[in-house]
């Protein structure tokens, strides 16, 4: 079966850095995969490969088996990837609802010149989309807040705003940049049932980029390890726990037998 | 939404009234007054069709006299050249049939051929972000000013006279309105929100599957097109028009109407539109009372200091504009960097 989201050997290199080199991965349909490493591994990279903000220096970036190079940020996202980001970037001047009717944008038969006429095809369809927002909106028990502006939400729900509104552009593969940042345990907690609720309820993909191990270990059945761009590991979060490269690029080499 | 085609409605039928009642007697007696009237349409047309580039796609342009150019000229020529053409068909020079179509049809294609160089203009330049962009349309109304200024056919620097004055109340206003609906209408909408995402984060509009390219075209394309009418309707009202007219500071006066109406408010950048247009001839009549001291009517009778105070005051009190959102100011203070 082909993966779902495919990255071989994928390159790139910013000047004379090499921010991340020959990385393989691969995601099946239905899949939780987890992506870590300490800071600045090369993990937003990645994200930034998948949806398209960079190009690879080399290697092929394939969704559904067919290549991505050369397509903008949008047409990746037409095609079926959505992301969220690691510091929140909600649209400010609009409301919770228009942040999630925005993202709807991708899939409307209507144009501008329908807009301007306000013909029955338009009503019917805003209708429509309103109808859709509203009802995820409501799942993540947003809905009552549809007409605050979207920035004086808590920072939790702006968290979780973010995430309606990648779902809203009904996408296949769903990457979460971070989304455990800045949450105490308990937020924790909630965000990892609530993400393994998203891949159930919408049968979707989840690639997550987590700095919390907790987290990570707690809900994806496979991990990937990226430290100085390089994958270090690739399995199961028990395997991953044990591993002494793992170990050693998140708490460093141990110390040798006579220094201290 | 509806309703809002129902007050267009309304407001289009209003102002035909008042343009078949009065427009004879207020273009004879009050002569004056009808030509400030026309010119606040006229800038409300370029101040609300501006806000759609500046206030809510967040883009910064410096080039609407530039478009407005196009359109003055494309207009005028195409009257001078084609006029006798459509009163022929039409029954004569003078038939109000006649003279009404000559204009929809040169203000059509002054529209047509701005909302062109519009799109000529953007698909380049609007990779570009804020001050860039602004420099670019900056230079692009000077190069079609300095076009003009050397090219005989348009007249050069000796200008060119249009034949027929038709502006009238109702096709400015009227104008006016369709204007302020198009943008409303584009705005307040799924589609339009893709405008204001653009403003509000380039990079989270992208992820988000919205084309922001396209939609920063869109939004220069319709601002240039009404920038066009606008041209066309001071070409015909004037039936004169110089270089000079489109100069950068009728840039600038169009700009100061978007900040000071604040950006991305309509009805505010229409307010401001009218205050700006009726400020100056305020202060002139002030400056010729009596009373007033010789040395103050100068100063007075020069709008531009008195603008540059006003903004001035204005920016200190009031950064977001007179009807704007004030978390604007503070976004595009701290607006995230890709």
């Amino acid at each position: 079966m082909t993966p779902l989201l495919e990255l071989r050997r994928c390159t790139i290199r910013f000047g004379g850095l090499t921010a991340v080199a020959n990385f393989d991965m691969a995601i099946g349909p239905g899949e939780l995969v987890g992506l870590i490493g300490p800071n600045g591994a090369g993990k937003t990279t990645v994200f930034n490969l998948v949806t398209g903000v960079y190009q690879p220096t080399a290697g092929d970036v394939l969704f559904q088996g067919k290549p991505l190079r050369g397509l903008k940020p949008f047409a990746i996202t037409a095609r079926g990837i959505a992301r969220t980001f690691q510091n929140i970037r909600l649209f400010p001047s609009l409301t919770v609802f228009d942040n999630v009717r925005a993202a709807f944008n991708l899939h409307l038969t209507h144009g501008p010149t329908h807009a301007w006429l306000r013909g029955p095809k338009f009503r019917a369809e805003e209708a429509e989309i309103e109808a859709k927002a509203i009802d995820l909106l409501k799942i993540f028990n947003l809905d009552v807040h549809r007409e605050v502006m979207c920035k004086s939400l808590p920072y939790g729900d702006q968290r979780r705003l973010e995430i309606v509104r990648a779902l809203a552009t009904g996408p296949k593969l769903l990457l979460l940049d971070e989304p455990a940042a800045g949450m105490n345990p308990t937020e924790k907690g909630g965000l990892m049932h609530l993400i393994e609720f998203i891949r159930e309820r919408f049968d979707i993909s989840i690639l997550l980029v987590e700095h919390d191990m907790r987290v990570v270990m707690g809900i994806c059945r496979r991990i990937y390890v990226l430290d100085h761009g390089v994958s270090i590991a690739e399995g199961a979060p028990g395997e991953i726990r044990r591993n002494p490269k793992v170990i050693e690029a998140y708490l460093g080499e141990e110390p040798g037998g006579g220094k201290d | 939404m509806n309703r809002a085609r129902v007050i267009l409605g309304i407001f289009l039928v209003a102002v035909l009234a008042v343009s078949l009642t009065s427009e004879t007697y207020l273009a004879g007696k009050l002569a004056y007054y009808y030509d400030v009237l026309i010119t606040i349409g006229i800038n409300v047309i370029l101040a609300v069709s501006l806000n759609l580039v500046n206030g809510y796609t967040g883009q910064f342009s410096l080039g609407h006299a530039g478009f407005m150019a196009v359109g003055a000229y494309a207009a005028g020529s195409w009257s001078n050249h084609l006029d006798p053409l459509i009163e022929g068909v039409l029954g004569g020079a003078g038939n109000p049939l006649a003279t009404n179509a000559a204009l929809v049809v040169s203000m059509l294609f002054g529209g047509l051929l701005a909302a062109l160089a519009g799109l000529l203009v953007g698909i380049p330049s609007l990779r570009l972000r804020e001050d860039y962009l602004a420099i670019v349309t900056l230079g692009f109304g000077e190069i079609i000013r300095t076009a003009i200024l050397n090219t005989d056919f348009l007249g050069a620097a000796r200008g060119l006279s249009v034949s027929g004055n038709y502006t009238n109340l109702f096709w400015t206003y009227g104008l006016a309105g369709i204007c302020v609906y198009t943008v409303l209408a584009l705005v307040n909408s799924t589609y339009g929100r893709g405008f204001l995402t653009v403003r509000d984060d380039e990079v989270a509009a992208e992820a988000m599957g919205i084309n922001t390219t396209r939609y920063k075209v869109q939004a220069f394309v319709v601002a240039s097109f009404f920038a066009g009418i606008a041209g066309a309707l001071y070409g015909h009202f004037k039936a004169f028009l110089t270089p000079e007219g489109f100069n950068f500071f009728r840039s600038v006066d169009v700009v100061v109407m978007v900040i000071l109406g604040g950006m991305g408010s309509t009805l505010g950048v229409i307010l401001a539109a009218f205050l700006l247009t009726v400020l100056p001839e305020g202060l002139r009549a002030l400056a010729h009372t009596t009373f007033m001291p010789p040395h103050l009517q100068g100063l007075l009778e020069n709008r531009l200091i008195v603008y540059s105070l006003l903004l001035i005051v204005l920016m200190l009190t009031r950064p977001q504009g007179l009807f704007g959102d004030p978390s604007a100011v503070k976004r595009r203070l701290t607006r995230p960097k890709p």
